[in-house]
C-alpha cells in the first residue's frame, strides 16, 4: 500500500500548484477588468 | 442643454458591427429629435442637416484626428448606442488635473480619469491607439469595467492637460479622481472572498476525493482490502488538509458571527459557524480515537458551497456601489476664481468663498449661488428647478449652482458657496428623507433569524435525547447531534437570495437597466402603487415643435436659417423640424432673448418688439418678424415618451395604482395625465410637498415606487420606498435613485418590476425548497441514520438545485 503516499503526495502537489497559479492571476490583477479583455482580443494591432 | 453623466453599458462588438449610416435605431432617434429629415453625423451619430456629414464642428474635427492617425477603422468597428452619452466633444469642464496627479518611484506621472461615453470595444481601441501614438505615454490603459483610464508618461506633470484634452477632442469626457479613496476596502474584501473560495474549493476537491475512497472501501463494499489502518491515514490526512483550509477559509463568517454574537444578535453565520467548527473538532476526535466516520469533507464543501453565495453577493452590490461612485465622481468641477490682480485660478468648489469673483464659460456648469456681475447669456436652469426652457441672464440675475450657462462667458459673484448652496440645501433633503427610510429587513435575514434558533434547539435536544434518554455514550450523541447540524446547515439558504440577485441583476442590465442597490429587487417586489414626475419622466427630455399651426414652409425656412447659429433648445428643435437649410448670414445671438440678422430678428415676443395683445398660444414660442411680412409664431410642445401609455397601461394591469405629481403648472400637467388616463395627479408640487405626497403614500402603508429625473424630485425619490430615474437625469437624481434605465423609452419601468416580482417568487421557492429538504431530512438525522455520505451527497444536491432554480430566471427572460 505504499503506492499510496505516493498518490497522496501528487495530487496535493498537483492541487497546490492549481491553487498557487490561481492566487497568483488574482494578485497580478487579471481579474480586474473581465469586460476589457473579452473586448480588446477583437481588435488586433499588428503595427 | 445638461450633460447628465450618463452610466455607461458595456456593449459588445459581437453583436454586429454595422457603420452608424445603416444602424435603424439612431436614424429612430434622428427623426424622434424634432420630425425633421436629418442623417446621423459620421462622428458621434447625432441628428446633423441632412446633405451635412457632421452635426458639429468639433466631430469634424474629431473625424480629421482620427483619420490623420490612421484609425478610420473605428468608424467600421464601433456599435454606437443611442441611448447613452454620444461621442461628441461639446463639454467644457476644465479640471485642475495637476491635483490628481501623482508622481511615480521611477520619475514618471500618473494620473486616473473617469471616462464618460464609452459605447464598446471599439472606444477603449481607439483611445488606448491615440495615447500610444503620444511620444511620451508609458502606458494608456483603459479598464473597461470601471470605465477608468489610467494614464503614465515621461516628463512634465502639465502635460496632463495636454494628454486629457486629445483624448476629449475625440468625444469622450474624462474627470479625474483620486484613485486612492476609491474602491480599495471594496477590492480588498472582494479579493479576501475570493482567496478564501480557492483554498476552500482546492481542499474540498481533495478531501472529497479521500473521502470516496473510505465510503467505497466500506459501503458498498468494493474495496474489501481497505483495514482501519488504512481508513486512519486518510483520515489523518483530510484532516491535515481541511483544518487549516477550514481556519483559512471560514474567517469571513466565524467574523462576522463573533461580531453579531457581541451585539447580543445572531445571523446567519451564527449556526454556520458553529456548525462547522463543532463538526471539525467532532471529526478531529474521532480521528484520534481511530473511529469510522469523520465529516471534514461536509465541513470544507459547506465552506465552499457557503463561499460562492458569499462571493456573487458582494459582486452584486460591489456591482451597485462602483455605479453610485461613477456617478458621484462626475459630479462636482472645478471652479475659476477671478484674483483680484485679474488674473484666474482654478479651485475646487469648496475652496470659494462668498463675495470672490467666479468665471463661467460657455457651455460650464456654474458652481456657485450667486449674482451676475457681467455678461448676458442664457441659463440652462433645469437641474435646479426642472424647467425646461433656458433663463435669461444678465447683470443682477441671481443664479444657483448646478445650472449651465449656454451663452457668452458671465462673472458671477458669489453669494453661497459648497454647503450653502441651493444643490447642497437639495443634496441635505435627500439625506435626511433617506434616513427616515425605514432599514429595510431583508429576506434571507428574515428567515435566518427564526431559522438559526430553531437549528441549535433541534441539535441540542436530539443530544440531549440520545445521551439522556437512549443512553448512548456522549461521544456517539455528539456525532448524531453534528449530522443534524450538517443536515440543518443553511447552505442552500444562503445561496438562495444572492443567486437570484446576480442572476436578475445580469439581466436587467442586459435590458439597460442598472440596479445600484442590492436589496432595489426586493423592495420592488413589493410595490403597488407608482409616482411619476411629469417632465422629462414621462416626457421627452426635449421639446417639438407644434405642426398644427399656419405659418409656411418659407418663414419656417427663414427662421430655421437663423436658428442653425443657437445652443438654445427652440432653436434646435426648429432647426430639426425645417430640414436642411443654409445658414443665414451675419447672424446675432442676443441671450436670453433671440437671434437677428439685418431687418430679421427670431426669437421671444418682447424681443421681436410685439406688444402682448398679439394673439399668441400657451406654452413655449418663438417669434419671427421679418420687414415684410406679418409675425409668424411657432409654437412647442413636450411630446410624451413614445412608449409612455403602453407603460402605464401594463403597469395598470400589474395591479399598481399610478399617480402623477408635477411642479409645472395646472394647465400643462392636465393633458399629459388625461392623455394618459391618470386620474390621481397634483400640479404645482415644491419639493416639498412632493416628499409630503410620498411620506403620506408610505405611512399609509403602501409600498412606492418614485420615478423622476430633476433635482428637485431628489427629495422624493429618497423619501418613496425605492425610486428610479431615467439615465438623463440630474446627476444627483441619479445617485439617490435605486434604479437607472436608459434610453428613450418609459417601458423599463415594467420591465423592472416584472423582473423584480419573477425574482422574489424564485427567491421564495428557493428558500422554501432549502426548508422543505431540511424538514424532510432532519428526521433521517435526529433518529442517527445519516452517514457521512448522506450529508455530503444531500448537502450538494440541495445547493445545486437551488442554483439550478435560479437560473430558470435567466431562461424566461430572454
Amino acid at each position: 500500500m505504499n503506492v499510496i503516499l505516493y498518490l497522496l503526495g501528487a495530487s496535493l502537489i498537483l492541487g497546490g500548484g492549481g491553487l498557487a497559479v490561481f492566487l497568483w492571476s488574482l494578485r497580478s490583477g487579471q481579474y480586474d477588468d473581465l469586460d476589457g479583455a473579452a473586448n480588446r482580443i477583437l481588435f488586433d494591432d499588428d503595427e | 442643454m445638461t450633460f447628465a453623466p450618463t452610466p455607461t453599458l458595456p456593449r459588445f462588438v459581437g453583436e454586429g458591427a454595422r457603420t452608424v449610416e445603416h444602424r435603424p435605431l439612431c436614424r429612430e432617434a434622428a427623426e424622434g429629435w424634432g420630425g425633421g429629415p436629418t442623417t446621423p453625423c459620421i462622428h458621434c451619430g447625432q441628428p446633423a442637416l441632412s446633405g451635412r456629414r457632421f452635426c458639429c464642428p468639433g466631430c469634424a474635427a474629431a473625424f480629421e484626428v482620427i483619420q490623420a492617425l490612421g484609425l478610420g477603422r473605428y468608424y467600421a468597428q464601433r456599435v454606437l448606442d443611442p441611448a447613452l452619452r454620444a461621442p461628441r466633444p461639446d463639454t467644457a469642464d476644465r479640471w485642475d488635473l495637476a491635483r490628481y496627479v501623482t508622481l511615480r518611484s521611477d520619475g514618471a506621472h500618473e494620473l486616473t480619469l473617469a471616462v464618460d461615453g464609452l459605447q464598446c470595444g471599439a472606444c477603449v481601441w481607439l483611445i488606448e491607439s491615440v495615447l500610444a501614438r503620444e511620444p511620451d505615454v508609458l502606458q494608456g490603459r483603459v479598464n473597461m469595467t470601471t470605465r477608468r483610464l489610467k494614464l503614465v508618461w515621461r516628463g512634465a506633470a502639465g502635460q496632463a492637460d495636454a494628454l486629457v484634452a486629445t483624448i476629449e477632442r475625440l468625444g469622450y469626457r474624462l474627470v479625474p479622481f483620486d484613485a486612492a479613496s476609491l474602491a480599495t476596502a471594496q477590492d480588498a474584501t472582494g479579493r479576501a472572498l475570493l482567496r478564501a473560495l480557492a483554498v476552500a474549493g482546492f481542499a474540498a476537491g481533495n478531501v472529497m476525493l479521500l473521502s470516496i475512497g473510505i465510503w467505497a472501501g466500506e459501503v458498498g463494499g468494493l474495496l474489501h482490502d481497505m483495514g482501519p489502518a488504512t481508513r486512519d491515514l486518510l483520515h489523518w490526512v483530510s484532516a491535515l488538509i481541511a483544518m487549516p483550509a477550514i481556519a483559512y477559509a471560514g474567517r469571513p463568517f466565524f467574523a462576522s458571527a463573533a461580531a453579531a454574537l457581541r451585539h447580543g444578535r445572531t445571523n446567519m453565520d451564527v449556526p454556520i459557524s458553529l456548525g462547522v467548527i463543532l463538526v471539525t473538532g467532532m471529526s478531529l476526535a474521532q480521528t484520534m480515537q481511530g473511529g469510522a466516520h469523520t465529516y471534514f469533507d461536509s465541513a470544507i464543501t459547506l465552506l465552499f458551497f457557503l463561499l460562492v453565495g458569499r462571493v456573487l453577493d458582494h459582486r452584486a452590490r460591489g456591482q451597485a456601489r462602483a455605479t453610485a461612485e461613477q456617478l458621484l465622481t462626475l459630479r462636482a468641477g472645478d471652479v475659476a476664481v477671478l484674483q483680484p490682480d485679474g488674473s484666474m485660478q482654478r479651485r475646487s468648489q469648496q475652496s470659494v468663498a462668498p463675495g470672490d469673483r467666479v468665471l463661467v464659460g460657455s457651455g460650464e456648469r456654474i458652481g456657485v449661488d450667486g449674482v451676475v456681475e457681467r455678461g448676458s447669456s442664457s441659463l440652462d436652469a433645469s437641474l435646479v428647478t426642472g424647467e425646461s426652457l433656458p433663463v435669461a441672464a444678465m447683470p443682477g440675475t441671481r443664479v444657483f449652482a448646478g445650472t449651465v450657462n449656454l451663452g457668452e462667458a458671465l462673472t458671477v459673484r458669489a453669494t453661497a458657496t459648497g454647503g450653502g448652496t441651493l444643490l447642497a440645501e437639495c443634496v441635505r433633503l435627500i439625506e435626511a428623507a433617506e434616513a427616515r427610510r425605514s432599514r429595510f429587513v431583508v429576506l434571507a435575514d428574515r428567515v435566518a433569524r427564526r431559522y438559526a434558533p430553531a437549528v441549535h434547539l433541534c441539535a441540542l435536544l436530539t443530544f440531549l435525547g440520545w445521551y439522556l434518554g437512549v443512553g448512548v455514550p456522549a461521544g456517539n450523541a455528539l456525532l448524531i447531534a453534528c449530522a443534524v447540524l450538517i443536515i440543518t446547515c443553511p447552505c442552500a439558504l444562503a445561496l438562495a437570495v444572492p443567486v437570484v440577485q446576480v442572476i436578475a441583476t445580469g439581466v436587467l442590465f442586459r435590458a439597460g437597466v442598472l440596479l445600484k442597490s442590492a436589496t432595489a429587487l426586493e423592495r420592488l417586489a413589493a410595490v403597488d402603487t407608482v409616482v411619476f414626475d411629469k417632465t422629462g419622466t414621462l416626457t421627452e427630455p426635449t421639446l417639438a415643435l407644434v405642426k398644427a399651426h399656419d405659418f409656411d414652409d418659407a418663414a419656417l425656412r427663414i427662421a430655421a436659417s437663423l436658428a442653425v447659429a443657437s445652443r438654445h433648445p427652440l432653436a434646435r428643435s426648429l432647426v430639426a423640424a425645417a430640414g436642411p437649410v443654409a445658414a443665414a448670414d451675419a447672424v446675432v445671438e442676443y441671450p436670453g432673448q433671440g437671434l437677428g440678422a439685418g431687418d430679421v430678428r427670431l426669437g421671444s415676443r418682447a424681443f421681436c418688439g410685439l406688444d402682448h395683445d398679439v394673439a399668441g398660444g400657451r406654452g413655449p414660442e418663438l417669434w419671427l418678424t421679418r420687414p415684410d411680412a406679418a409675425p409668424t409664431c411657432f409654437h412647442f410642445h413636450e411630446t410624451l415618451r413614445a412608449d409612455a401609455a403602453a407603460t402605464i397601461r401594463q403597469l395598470r394591469d400589474m395591479g399598481l395604482d399610478i399617480r402623477l405629481l408635477s411642479g409645472d403648472r395646472v394647465d400643462a400637467v392636465a393633458p399629459i395625465a388625461a392623455a394618459l388616463t391618470i386620474a390621481t395627479w397634483q400640479a404645482g408640487c415644491s419639493p416639498v410637498h412632493k416628499v409630503a405626497a410620498i411620506d403620506a403614500l408610505v405611512a399609509s402603508g403602501r409600498s412606492v415606487l418614485m420615478v423622476g429625473d430633476g433635482l428637485n424630485d431628489g427629495p422624493s425619490l429618497a423619501a418613496a420606498t425605492v425610486s428610479a430615474s431615467p439615465a438623463s437625469a440630474a446627476d444627483v437624481s441619479q445617485t439617490v435613485a435605486d434604479v437607472v434605465f436608459q434610453g428613450r423609452l418609459l417601458a423599463p419601468v415594467a420591465t423592472v418590476i416584472r423582473t423584480a416580482r419573477r425574482a422574489r417568487s424564485v427567491m421564495r421557492q428557493n428558500l422554501a425548497m432549502s426548508i422543505g429538504y431540511n424538514v424532510l431530512m432532519v428526521p433521517l438525522a435526529v433518529t442517527g441514520f445519516v452517514t457521512p455520505w448522506l450529508a455530503a451527497a444531500a448537502m450538494s444536491g440541495s445547493s445545486l438545485l437551488v442554483m439550478a432554480n435560479s437560473f430558470r430566471l435567466r431562461r424566461r427572460s430572454a
